[in-house]
């Protein structure tokens, strides 16, 4: 008996990146649903509950990835979510400090821009089996 | 290496002297810091004698014993705080008068150093108030230039800057990995995209450097009496390889010799900016038709185009840093979003003001007016 494929939703304004995990997350065997947009991800989500989203933070507005991590975790709150980012600690801007029981969580996992496979397949794989 | 100004207040020889020899080649450094500190040592026997220094030269650290003949070192503290005096002052007290150590600092001290205390001690208590007092004077100098501004800037320029390079490096490992098949022809929209990004990047470049025109400040200018027919040719010329790509056809309608007074290369930036971007954002077979009129206040440059247009949506958030409309029409177009933002700076400098009307699908009017 095989199992299902998880499905993975991925939101990212830049259609290159978007593009190239899309195929690097298939690679790994799981499906993928894409969108270019905050907007096109909220009307997304309406409809599809995901195994695990992955948003980019900065898409139309500068923390459109948080908006969405909040709306999907309303909605369906077993729902993993990676924020990406290519804004970085250099600019001061500490996101991993947002993670953890104690604050407000707004995501599960913030990774930086810049696809590291394994690491990606990797911290996929732990926050899915992790529900 | 930069010196500070440390005065030692205590009426002690011994503490005076003990301090000087600790401090004496002692300097700190962090690796956010641009240069290092190193410590040009006074020393003051009394209150009185500190009050001296403090108001005739410029000290930027006062260690201060409490207990003195005259005036006690609470006493210059609040002196310091009254008169608004930039400097920090780290208390040297005996932990028998802890009260005295919270009073101080409550009135403004950075902190304090119980004494006796070891050179270790003494010299992690310096650094920290070093730390504080560089981090202190970049705030303020952040304020006062508006550094925060060129901060964000750098910050988003820096996003604007990986997200191109992190899309040819996916590029290339997808194409390293064989991900997508053995034959080079199952890449060939994975190149195409990767070249257009790195297209991107250069005029990313370019325009950077018209930014830098504007850095340069006033004194760069130079000013004269600017052709506009002529660097409304110029700016044709550019375009027109990528306009006969895609059959627009460029009108221009203007007299042969109106001059206006300017820096030739900021009149040039804002004909290529408004006139690439009509070219770029028109429809295949559109056209660009630019006008140019003197009346006796102004002169009005227009730039028109039968392109995608805008909606009042989007034109609300035009001509800031990095605005770029992200829309199925505007997807396939490279661009930075700072050209718009730059123009605007460059009328701006030259008094005059732009502004836009346009339809969605029908095209754009960009009008810029200057003074005469
Ligand atoms: N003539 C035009 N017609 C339609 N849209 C335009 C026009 N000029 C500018 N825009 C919109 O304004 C945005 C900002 O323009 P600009 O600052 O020149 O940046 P860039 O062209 O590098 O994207 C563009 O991304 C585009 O969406
Ligand atoms: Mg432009």
């Amino acid at each position: 008996m095989s199992e299902e494929k998880k499905l993975i939703l991925i939101a990212d304004d830049d259609i290159d990146y978007l593009f190239q995990l899309k195929i690097i997350i298939e690679s790994f065997g799981y499906k993928t649903i894409t969108a270019e947009s905050q907007n096109e991800t909220e009307k997304i989500i309406k409809e599809i509950k995901p195994d695990l989203a992955i948003f980019d933070l900065m898409m139309e507005n500068q923390d459109s990835g948080f908006i969405l991590s909040y709306k999907i975790k309303n909605k369906y709150p077993d729902v993993p979510v990676i924020i990406s980012t290519a804004v970085t600690k250099e600019t001061g801007i500490d996101f991993s400090s947002a993670t953890g029981e104690s604050s407000l969580i707004k995501a599960d996992l913030y990774i930086e821009k810049g696809i590291n496979k394994e690491k990606l397949k990797f911290e996929i794989q732990k926050l899915l089996s992790k529900k | 290496m930069k010196e500070l100004n440390l005065l030692i207040v205590d009426d002690e020889p011994g503490i005076r002297s003990g301090i000087k020899r600790i401090l004496k080649s002692f300097t700190v450094g962090f690796p956010f810091m641009a240069e290092d500190f190193s410590f040009n040592l006074l020393e003051a026997e009394t209150g009185e004698k500190a009050l001296e220094f403090i108001n005739n030269s410029n000290i930027d650290i006062i260690l201060l014993d409490n207990k003195l003949p005259g005036i006690q070192g609470i006493e210059v503290l609040e002196y310091i705080n009254k008169n608004n005096i930039s400097t920090e002052v780290m208390m040297i007290t005996s932990y028998a008068s802890l009260d005295l150590a919270v009073k101080a600092t409550n009135s403004g001290a950075y902190n304090f150093v119980p004494k006796p205390f070891t050179p270790q001690e003494l010299k992690a208590a310096i650094e920290a108030i070093t730390k504080h007092l560089y981090l202190k004077r970049m705030t303020m100098e952040m304020k006062k230039e508006d550094k925060k501004v060129k901060f964000q800037f750098l910050s988003v320029l820096s996003h604007e800057l990986k997200s191109p390079i992190n899309a040819v490096e996916g590029y290339l490992n997808i194409m390293k990995d064989k991900q997508a098949g053995n034959d080079i022809s199952d890449y060939e929209t994975m190149i195409d995209r990767a070249l257009l990004r790195i297209k991107g990047m250069r005029s990313l470049i370019m325009d950077l450097l018209d930014l830098t025109k504007l850095e340069s400040g006033p004194k760069q200018r130079h000013i004269q009496a600017v052709d506009l027919h002529e660097i409304a040719m110029l700016a044709i010329n550019s375009v027109e390889p990528l306009a006969n790509q895609r059959n627009i056809k460029i009108y221009l309608d203007a007299d042969e010799n109106i001059y206006y007074n300017s820096d030739s290369k900021e009149i040039e930036i804002i004909f290529n900016n408004l006139l690439s971007n009509a070219v770029k954002y028109n429809k295949p077979n559109g056209s660009v038709n630019i006008s140019i009129k003197k009346s006796d206040k102004e002169i009005k440059i227009i730039v028109q185009d039968t392109g995608i247009g805008m909606t009042k949506d989007d034109i609300s958030k035009l001509f800031h840093d990095f605005v770029r409309i992200k829309n199925i029409k505007t997807r396939d177009i490279t661009g930075t979003g700072l050209g718009l933002s730059i123009t605007k700076k460059m009328v701006e400098l030259n008094n005059g003001d732009i502004n836009v009307e346009s339809i969605p699908d029908e095209g754009s009017t960009f009008t810029v007016r200057l003074p005469l």
